[in-house]
């Protein structure tokens, strides 16, 4: 299996648009530290690239380069390799690269201008964060066959988690605002790991005294140790669960 | 009859003749000067009715042994200075203080050092008070359990300046206390507010430096108060803000620096106020004002790099902004007169759900806020319709 | 070598593959013909597990393959169209092809030397001409001397050259007792190659048999004109 990974990651690493995506990365990470007179505000900013285009690039560049492998996946499944090996080595070659990719673009820079709990959480966050959005990737192109199809579900998937889930979220705030929906707030923010980075980052921000009681129920939540467990199971979860899933679903396909 | 006395001073000493400070008092006559050398001094309660001048040598330490106030003056015209005040007593009942004041006029207090006293310095119904450059810090850990570093009661003519006061409930308090002037002092760290004002009118205060108390400053229920030159830094908590300005009227906001506060200016039900020349840096809130406020003038203002502006909870607005720099201004200006052409709201959507339903803070930094405060800025339909600066500034007004 | 019994695969509402039967045994050199859309390719991958069947079995040297991987070291496998990694070079796809079969056979790399794709190592994917993949794909499925080659439209993309010098190379394999599975539509290269031929049409495998036995049953001695008959006749 470290073999398939080994050739996955040296094909990624020499394709130009994750070139592109390091490079774009390390430009507005060091653009945001060095206009932002106080580093602080300079993560803040970071935030919406790790929110954003993290999950965008990892989820769409998975999707392509998939459906683009297709004659490749053919190939090494006429190999005397276990199919289950095939799928995992793809995705740790994905996430591996979309990571490193994402370690030198925002990562050197944040462990350069601001190496605190702050930076290290925002570096774990969006480390995960394309570790999540490759593996709804692979669950995606597995169940579609067609390559526009799977691109467009690709940028749904993107579209839901990073735009549409708020949306339902605001809407259930409109809807019960008369109820305590604090703790069911925790619940909720599971569902969607972009929230659920969102905040842990939030939190150590500071930016929790600013949401008031919801604020305080979160720290008191995400602050403690079973707190941060939690998160750290979701996050896991959300990369094993469509893991699982669209390698039951590879193993059974035709090509 | 006696002949007027010439002032002579008394030594107080383990070497002097009087070795306890109580008995060099005692022998004292009005106008005397009563010295002391250095020491730990541990007495019961140091009782002051003679209009004396009462002073520490390399501050000399008044012990009050968590039991006694440790001075208590009784007689207009005394000074007391250079003394270390430590471990005085705590009751619920009482406000054991390390020096209070009763019903005394000129009285001043000046250069001594306060440490894990209940209350600090505590003016009981004087007048013409001064009370300077004084060092307080407490041992505050429980609101409950605790008192404040300088707190006046129904006093007048106050001058409180240069102290410094940390570590209390509030920093300094003041309930029913008219003209009186707080300049130059530095509160910090105080459980609390670093000064609470109620009932008290034609208070001045000014060039003070408020840090990092627990929910910052808070004026209420008072007329006439002038803010000058203060900077409020660091109230940054679930609560806190800046400064919290409650049932007042008629007041001046001027040159104050706001910074790092989770609400710089929280308003509510405050008439008549002029806001000049303040920044606002950084800030959660800048300003939080209420539809109950009425003729707030805010003018020549700095605003830089606060997540919210201004935040409201009605859609009446009977305030007015003019001629502030807003550094979320979008806006031109053709004509470059270097006011902007086009009028600046500075309430956003997402700040007006966030009033309505708070919980919806835990959607900040989120890509539908940020499309919802685009959207209204271009149609605007939930923003107060004229909470706005027609005449934004292109730069900072000062 | 290779069993099948009894397997079918739908695709959606087209039945790719209808009951099929049949078994091939080593030494031989079997033709799968049949018009495009027969379900040849389908029969192709189902063997190499790229398909699976919805019901029936294949076995390989007796294994019943599903589920199972290791049978694979008995295959080269030539894929109608190869592609590999855009970014890699020739040389880098060979050593990444031995890295992974990984097993301590000798190798053969007789096509290698043939088609000289030895002075091309350093040439990448992606610029390389439709021909010269046909080649790399060749190549590939014999590198590692396996037992089954199942190769699919293989002289397809091969200037006569190659395609003369690949033909040898087949029926020397078979002389060493190997199975070989070719599809292919260009019938003529097949003639002096093949020693059975597999029929589809329509997912259906509409006979299985030896050369002779197929040039007595149509009494045409050459093999474009033999199946060119049996189409015929299937077309009405």
């Amino acid at each position: 299996m470290s073999k398939i990974i080994k050739y996955v990651i040296a094909d990624i690493l020499r394709n130009r648009i994750v070139i592109i995506y390091t490079l774009f990365l390390l430009a507005s990470s060091l653009t945001v530290f060095s206009l932002e007179d106080n580093n602080s505000k300079g993560l803040l900013s970071l935030l919406n690239i790790i929110l954003i285009v993290v999950p965008l690039v990892s989820i769409i560049f998975s999707t392509i380069y998939v459906y683009n492998s297709a004659e490749f996946i053919e190939l090494l499944v006429s190999q005397p390799l276990k199919r289950k090996s095939i799928w995992l080595s793809i995705f740790t070659g994905l996430a591996a690269s979309l990571s490193l990719a994402f370690l030198i673009g925002a990562g050197l820079p944040i462990l350069i201008y601001q190496p605190s709990t702050i930076g290290i959480t925002m570096l774990l966050s969006g480390i995960i964060l394309s570790v999540i959005f490759v593996a709804i990737a692979l669950l995606a192109t597995v169940r579609t066959r067609d390559k526009a199809k799977g691109i467009g579900v690709a940028i749904m998937l993107w579209l839901y988690f990073s735009l549409l889930f708020d949306g339902f979220v605001l809407f259930l705030l409109f809807q019960f605002s008369d109820y305590p929906l604090e703790k069911a707030m925790i619940g909720i923010s599971a569902l969607n790991p972009i929230d659920l980075a969102r905040i842990l980052i939030l939190l150590q921000l500071d930016v929790s005294a600013m949401m008031g009681y919801t604020g305080a129920v979160f720290k008191d939540f995400f602050g403690t140790c079973p707190g941060l467990l939690f998160s750290c199971v979701i996050l896991l979860l959300w990369v094993g669960l469509p893991l699982w899933t669209s390698t039951r679903k590879f193993k059974s396909k035709d090509l | 009859m006696v002949l007027p006395a010439v002032a002579s001073t008394l030594h107080v000493g383990a070497k002097r003749i009087h070795r306890t400070i109580q008995s060099g008092i005692n022998a004292a006559k009005d106008g005397d000067t009563v010295a002391v050398d250095p020491g730990h001094y541990r007495e019961r309660n140091l009782t002051v009715n003679k209009r004396i001048v009462l002073y520490g040598i390399g501050y000399p330490v008044l012990d009050g042994q968590n039991k006694y106030e440790i001075i208590s003056v009784f007689t207009g015209g005394v000074t007391i200075a250079g003394f270390k005040l430590t471990h005085s007593g705590r009751s619920s009942l009482e406000d054991l203080s390390g020096i209070k004041v009763y019903n005394s006029n000129g009285v001043t207090i000046k250069n001594n050092i306060l440490e894990d006293t209940f209350f600090g310095i505590y003016i009981q119904n004087g007048s013409k008070c001064i009370i300077i450059n004084n060092r307080l810090k407490g041992t505050a850990v429980e609101e409950q359990q605790s008192g404040n570093g300088i707190h006046c009661w129904k006093s007048d003519n106050l001058t409180i300046s240069g102290n410094t006061v940390s570590g209390h409930r509030d920093g300094i308090y003041f309930e029913f206390v008219q003209h009186a002037q707080i300049r130059k002092n530095v509160v910090s760290k105080n459980l609390r507010y670093g000064l609470h004002f109620m009932f008290s009118n034609d208070d001045t205060y000014a060039q003070n430096v408020f840090q990092n108390n627990g929910s910052g400053v808070s004026v209420m229920y008072s007329k006439r108060i002038k803010m000058i030159s203060n900077r409020f830094e660091e109230n940054w908590g679930d609560a806190a803000y800046g400064i919290l300005l409650k049932e007042i009227s008629d007041g001046t906001m001027e040159g104050n620096y706001f910074t790092k506060n989770t609400s710089a200016i929280y308003m509510e039900g405050a008439n008549r106020i002029t806001m000049k020349r303040n920044t606002f840096k950084d800030n959660g809130w800048a300003l939080k004002i209420q539809a109950s406020c009425m003729d707030v003038v805010l003018e020549r203002n700095n605003f830089i790099g606060n997540t919210f502006d201004v935040g409201t909870n009605g859609s009446l607005v009977l305030n007015t902004f003019k001629n502030n720099y807003w550094d979320k201004y979008e806006g031109y200006d053709l004509n470059k007169d270097m006011i902007g052409d086009i009028p600046f709201r500075p309430v956003s959507m997402y700040s007006m759900i966030v009033e309505k339903f708070p919980a919806a803070m835990i959607l900040f930094r989120t890509f539908i806020t940020t499309l919802l405060d685009k959207t209204e800025k271009i149609l605007p339909s939930l923003t107060p319709e004229n909470l706005k600066d027609n005449e934004p500034l292109m730069r900072k007004a000062f | 070598m290779i069993r099948i019994e009894n397997i079918s695969k739908q695709f959606g509402k087209l039945t790719a593959l209808h009951n099929i039967s049949t078994s091939c045994d080593k030494g031989e050199c079997i033709a799968l013909i049949g018009p495009n859309g027969s379900g040849k390719t389908t029969l192709i991958k189902s063997i190499l597990g790229m398909v699976i069947p919805d019901s029936g079995k294949i076995l390989f040297n007796g294994l019943d393959i599903s589920g199972n991987w290791q049978y694979r070291e008995e295959i080269g496998y030539m894929p109608q169209i190869g592609r590999y990694p855009d970014n890699m070079n020739i040389g880098q796809v060979l050593d990444m092809m031995k890295d992974i079969r990984n097993n301590n056979r000798a190798l053969d790399e007789d096509l290698i030397r043939g088609f000289s794709i030895d002075k091309l190592l350093n040439k990448r994917m992606r610029t390389l001409s439709g021909g010269t993949i046909q080649k790399v794909s060749a190549a590939l499925a014999f590198l590692f001397n396996p037992k089954v080659l199942i190769l699919d439209e293989p002289t397809a993309g091969l200037d006569p050259v190659a395609s003369e010098l690949f033909k040898e190379k087949i029926v020397a394999e078979k002389e060493k007792g190997k199975l070989i599975l070719i599809t292919s539509h260009i019938l003529s290269d097949l003639d002096d190659l093949v020693s059975r031929i597999i029929y589809m049409q329509d997912g259906k495998l509409i006979f299985h048999k030896s050369i002779e036995q197929l040039r007595k049953d149509t009494g045409e001695e050459r093999l474009v004109r033999s199946i060119a008959q049996v189409m015929a006749e299937n077309y009405e």
